[in-house]
């Protein structure tokens, strides 16, 4: 650390606030597998990374609103179980028509998400506590709903949403591409996206400001929950049906996307497009350890070996950059 | 009648009593300076006023209306501005962002969708603002946190001023500033003062209140114990009412 960085302000920012780096990551994984496997270019194994993708991807949204806001949620891959369980329970053991099991999903998500807002703003219990209690109690009540068993046979309709594949697409790819820019909108280039970074970057500024913290942190957490649900309904009309087990873990793995794709852990700083970016690293990775036949249980020490060099990353540059 | 009335503030910190019946009038126009040792109250009051902190007791008058227990946002909508002596920036957002915090103006994207930030209009009117301040900052599109402090309190100053207030609270603006800067700051009052705008302004540079202030207030244990013309006191005489003569 001999050279001193140029500290002059740049220019021009970045519009989109992901890093430049992430991207040549995934480039790197992508060739390297390439060389690797014979495999990975082709075109069914390139949609199935987008379709794995496109559970995280969802989830790693939620986790990049909550986490540039300075805030915390362990609860996602829990709560997207929990949303697979009671859609799936809705129309299956209920017998209600095929809607409800979309709407029923994206409901638990919200419910649950709206509980940990409570939690947290009005009672000030730390967010990482809260969202803590609430992975068990979503993994729980998933399990009590569904009696331990998966809910098996959804109506068709639900299982497009899943499964279908309109001019070859996956659904859940498009569903994913929609979701991503929405967000990506909102977090760029709304008040609410702006006021969330500002929360994360420095809360007495926010509150000074006029913006209220502690609503719109309510509404975020709320919002991660409804990610949550969007995710547990692809994953509950890809595999078509409600497993209680669904989404064990993803929480590792969206927040992983996020971190990776430039969210800054403290907050202040993330965008969805740097998100995309960081869960299609986590896909390709998945996918390129699969195709490499090496075990699951590796791959879960994989992903948290990145999280934990992501954020060491960032650590890096922060200490570099403020000299 | 004046601009901004406080009757009988107080303010309690579980059993701390950090304000004890506060009554103090600022009018249109001209410059209070607000002085007292570490702990008087001096924040504290500022920020019952501005809608941070609810008042336990008395009453808050802005404008000939009624604003005791007011948000932030409100206080601020109605022309009360202050540049807080940490400045309450977002240090990763850039400068124009920190210049319309919590007050994007917005227009519709494609014609129909509602809710987009109006970035050139931020811009544009973030840059004139600097310029009129005189302000020297790289750009508006630098991250706040990686300008010197001179150019962050800037854009504190600039916040506070683009949107039309009545009156400006000012909580430390000099202490982290080099001379030149100081007297940029103090010319600055001398302005928003000629241009109508009141201001209230915490220091503990007696040399600054005495340069500038028409009126020295001085508070101690969360009390007023002084209330003078400038003009009429003497830096001794100051001084002895901060530290209880």
């Amino acid at each position: 650390m001999t050279t001193a960085p140029d500290a002059a302000p740049k220019p021009r920012q970045n519009r989109f606030y992901f890093r430049i780096e992430s991207l040549v990551v995934l480039v790197a994984l992508c060739v390297v597998m390439t060389l690797l496997s014979p495999f990975f270019l082709s075109t069914s194994n390139i949609l199935n990374i987008l379709l794995a993708t496109a559970t995280i991807g969802v989830l790693a949204i939620g986790a990049t609103y909550v986490i540039a806001s300075a805030g915390l949620d362990l609860s996602l891959g829990s709560v997207l179980g929990l949303s697979a369980v009671f859609g799936a329970f809705l129309v299956d053991r209920l017998g209600l028509p095929w809607p409800f099991g979309i709407v029923g999903a994206l409901f638990a998500g919200f419910a649950a998400g709206y509980v940990n807002g409570q939690l947290i703003t009005r009672l000030k219990i730390p967010a990482f506590i809260v969202t803590l209690g609430m992975l068990g109690i979503a993994r729980g009540l998933a399990l009590v709903i569904s009696s331990g068993q998966a809910i098996y046979g959804l109506p068709s309709e639900l299982v497009y949403l899943g499964q279908g594949r309109p001019f070859g697409i996956p659904m859940p790819v498009i569903i994913f591409f929609l979701v991503a820019v929405v967000t990506h909108y909102i977090l760029a280039h709304t008040k609410y996206g702006k006021h969330t970074l500002v929360i994360g970057d420095n809360e007495q500024a926010a509150r000074a400001t006029g913006i209220q913290v502690e609503r719109h942190r309510r509404s975020l957490y709320a919002f991660s929950g409804l990610m949550a649900g969007i995710a547990g309904l692809i994953f509950m009309t890809r595999v078509n049906a409600g497993d209680p087990t669904a989404g064990l873990n993803y929480e590792l793995t969206a927040i992983t996307a996020a971190i990776i794709g430039g969210t800054n852990l403290f907050g202040g700083r993330g965008s969805i497009f740097g998100t995309m970016i960081g869960a299609l690293i986590m896909g390709v990775l998945q996918n390129g350890l699969n195709l490499l036949a090496v075990q699951s249980y590796y791959q879960q020490m994989a992903i948290g070996a990145v999280l934990i060099f992501a954020v060491w990353l960032d650590q890096f540059n922060r200490k570099v950059a403020a000299r | 009648m004046s601009l901004l009335e406080l009757n009988g503030i107080e303010k309690r910190f579980g059993s701390v009593e950090a304000l004890r019946g506060v009554t103090l009038s600022v009018e249109a126009g001209s410059v209070v300076g607000l002085v007292g040792d570490n702990g008087a109250g001096k924040s504290t009051l500022m920020k019952t006023i501005t809608g941070i902190y609810q008042p336990d007791g008395g009453a808050i008058r802005f404008d000939g209306q009624e604003v005791t227990f007011d948000t932030p946002g409100h206080i601020r909508s109605i022309g009360i501005e202050m540049i807080y002596q940490d400045l309450a920036l977002a240090p990763q957002q850039d400068v124009a962002s920190n210049i319309f915090l919590g007050r994007e103006p917005t227009r519709m994207l494609f014609g129909f969708i509602p809710g987009l930030i109006d970035r050139p209009k931020i811009v544009a009117e973030a840059e004139r603002m600097l310029q009129r301040l005189g302000a020297r900052v790289p750009s508006v599109l630098s991250p706040v946190g990686v300008l010197s402090g001179g150019q962050q309190q800037s854009v504190a100053i600039a916040r506070a001023l683009t949107f039309g207030p009545k009156l400006v609270i000012m909580d430390e603006p000099t202490a982290a500033l080099a001379v030149r800067e100081v007297d940029h700051v103090l010319d600055l009052i001398r302005e928003l003062k000629r241009q109508g705008i009141a201001v209230i302004l915490i220091s503990h540079r007696l040399t600054d209140v005495f340069a500038v202030c028409d009126r020295i207030v001085a508070l101690r244990q969360g009390q007023i114990i002084a209330d003078e013309i400038t003009a009429e006191t003497s830096m001794n005489q100051v001084v002895s009412h901060i530290v209880g003569g």
